[in-house]
């Protein structure tokens, strides 16, 4: 049995609010293994964003064990926060977040240069480009694209480096029936295809029916489907 | 791709951009026009003097290497100079300041055009009569005046009898008796212009001359050239200094404002770049960018500026005022300028590269 690449132990996050503590996690058990297309469900509040987040390293846990890939989050500085992002994390995010001044191919470029990966895209990140029917998009820039196209551009972006994990927040968030169903079919795709983990955050249960395994989340708390 | 990232910050929003690049710009024109108006002063007040023909100055003691020399040499010492060995001619000049940096000379004409090689008149003759005055081209064209015409000097009128090609002594000559009459200083001259037989003398007639005029600042024209730099006018250098300082300030200023807005304004991007792995560095590297290229559009603007400002000058106040375009000054006021707006960038692209990446991603 191999060891889970995320592995999460007791996981707790408190913010404070003005002078009120808020704890947005109260002790969460998970194990995502490799390859494993997990989908987080919950409402507004319920503290899968704040999963997310952390699981991002855009923020550090206040308590428990977070594994990810075999690095532990809890022993982590700012600047190590910063290397997972670069190396071993992707993001895709409900607003898709591309660089509004670059075009596509650029938004992909800054990823790697971010990550100083020097040379050539490879062959694989090709063929996923050409999945995801961007490859003629390449000079454009994000406005001149739909919310469809801006995701997919995302999603080319967030596994360029190769990421251990692709980390998705409502990916679907802002967009129609029809473009979601296509996102969703792609990191279906990339995770069949690639292998690729990927754990999505979503209130929609139809999304959430893209995923291998789904896991509910209410009040800082997981269970299981 | 980090100055690609860069340009294309600067194109998304180009009326920044080029308000910021101006205003840049405007701190290095002040300062290229200043040294330049002080450097084409000098070297064209350099030519007009080397214009005379002569070898050697006199000027009366006390007076500064190149400030306006009173009237208060013997006129008497004229004639004594020229009984020296090695002198071919003499000749003694008044100096009448009119205010400012303008000056009226009042001169022998025959004795100056025999020391000179001669005057090429662009129009008219010499003066022959007491109410008459000669001018350059330059001071014809800015007063527009012409030969016929009447100017008004020393609260009188003269008429312009000739309108000479500039480049010879002064801008303005009156026949000397007239103008020692007129401003009382009969028997009086300014300065003793001196002619050799032989150039290669100079040092040697100089060093016999003080003997006998110890007091007297006494210069070879090459050496009296070579005082003709901003160095030897410390009002000049002072006023440089401010208007330097002022540039930094400028563009720090400029550079704050422009880049503490475009960050806030970037906030998200900031956040997202964050989010893909970008450190402190990598931020604070596009900002630093950014701000060199905005300095560096800023500066060409600003050397360009001064073209403009050396043709207004050349075409309005020409008399008045000559700039020189002076390379040497376009990599320090560059540089200088570049200061300046590193000093403005410096704290906002600190706040940038410590913003937190979760709240910059939250930021609408």
């Amino acid at each position: 049995m191999t060891e889970p690449i995320i592995g999460i132990r007791d996981l707790r996050k408190t913010f404070r609010s003005g002078d009120v503590d808020v704890h947005a996690l109260r002790g969460v058990d998970l194990a995502v293994e490799r390859g494993e297309f997990l989908a987080v469900v919950g409402p507004s509040g319920s503290g899968k964003s704040t999963l997310f987040h952390i699981l991002g390293g855009l923020t550090p846990p206040t308590a428990g064990t977070v594994m990810i890939d075999g690095q532990d989050l809890m022993k982590m500085s700012d600047s190590d926060r910063t290397r997972l992002r670069m190396k071993s994390v992707g993001f895709v995010f409900q607003k898709y977040n591309l660089l509004p001044t670059l075009t596509v191919g650029d938004n992909i470029k800054i990823a790697r240069d971010i990550a100083r990966v020097k040379g050539p895209l490879d062959k694989q990140f090709l063929e996923v480009l050409d999945a995801l029917g961007i490859t003629d998009k390449m000079d454009r820039k994000p406005r001149q694209l739909s919310g469809g196209e801006q995701q997919r551009v995302a999603i080319a972006r967030s596994i360029v480096n190769h990421p251990a994990i692709l980390l998705a927040d409502e990916p679907t968030g802002n967009l129609d029936t029809e473009n979601s169903t296509a996102v969703l079919g792609l990191l279906r795709d990339l995770n069949k295809r690639l292998g690729q983990t990927i754990l999505m955050i979503t209130h929609n249960p139809d999304a959430a029916a893209f995923a291998d395994r789904i896991v509910h989340m209410r009040d800082g708390q997981l269970h299981a489907a | 791709m980090v100055y690609k990232l860069v340009w294309e910050n600067l194109k998304h929003r180009p009326v920044r951009t080029l308000l910021s690049s101006l205003a840049i710009g405007l701190g290095v024109t002040m300062m290229l026009t200043l040294v330049g108006v002080g450097e084409g002063m000098l070297r064209e007040q350099e030519a007009r003097t080397r214009g005379v023909g002569a070898d050697i100055i006199i000027r009366p003691s006390g007076s500064s290497v190149i400030g306006i020399a009173p009237p208060n040499i013997n006129e008497k010492l004229v004639a004594w100079v020229l009984e020296q060995p090695h002198v071919a001619q003499s000749t003694g000049i008044v100096i009448y300041p009119l205010g400012g940096v303008s000056t009226v000379h009042g001169v022998d004409f025959e004795e100056v055009t025999k020391m000179s090689g001669g005057f090429t008149f662009l129009s008219g003759r010499p003066f022959k009569d007491a109410q008459e005055a000669i001018i350059d081209e330059y001071f014809a064209k800015e007063k527009k005046l012409k030969a016929g015409s009447t100017v008004k000097i020393l609260n009188r009128d003269w008429i312009v009898s000739g309108v000479f090609r500039g480049g010879k002594l002064t801008r303005m000559m009156l026949p000397k008796k007239i103008l020692q009459d007129v401003s009382a200083t009969t028997g009086k001259v300014s300065v003793i212009y001196v002619k050799l037989d032989d150039p290669s003398k100079s040092a040697e007639v100089i060093t016999h001359l003080k003997k006998t005029l110890p007091d007297y600042p006494i210069y070879s024209m090459d050496e009296l050239a070579s005082q003709f730099s901003v160095n030897s006018v410390p009002e000049l250098k002072t006023f440089i200094g401010v208007v330097i300082s002022l540039s930094v300030l400028f563009g720090f200023l400029v550079v704050f404002l422009a880049m503490y807005t475009a960050i806030l304004e970037r906030t998200r991007e900031i956040g997202i770049l964050k989010a893909l792995g970008a450190g402190q560095g990598y931020v604070l590297g596009i900002l630093l960018r950014e701000t060199i290229l905005l300095a560096v559009i800023g500066s060409a603007f600003g050397i360009g500026m001064s073209y403009v400002t050396q043709w207004m000058i050349a075409t309005f106040i020409p008399a008045s005022m000559t700039q020189a375009i002076v390379y040497e000054w376009w990599p320090i006021a560059s540089g200088i300028t570049l200061g300046g707006a590193l000093l403005g960038v410096f704290y906002p692209a600190i706040k940038a590269s410590r913003q937190d990446a979760l709240e910059s991603l939250s930021y609408d």
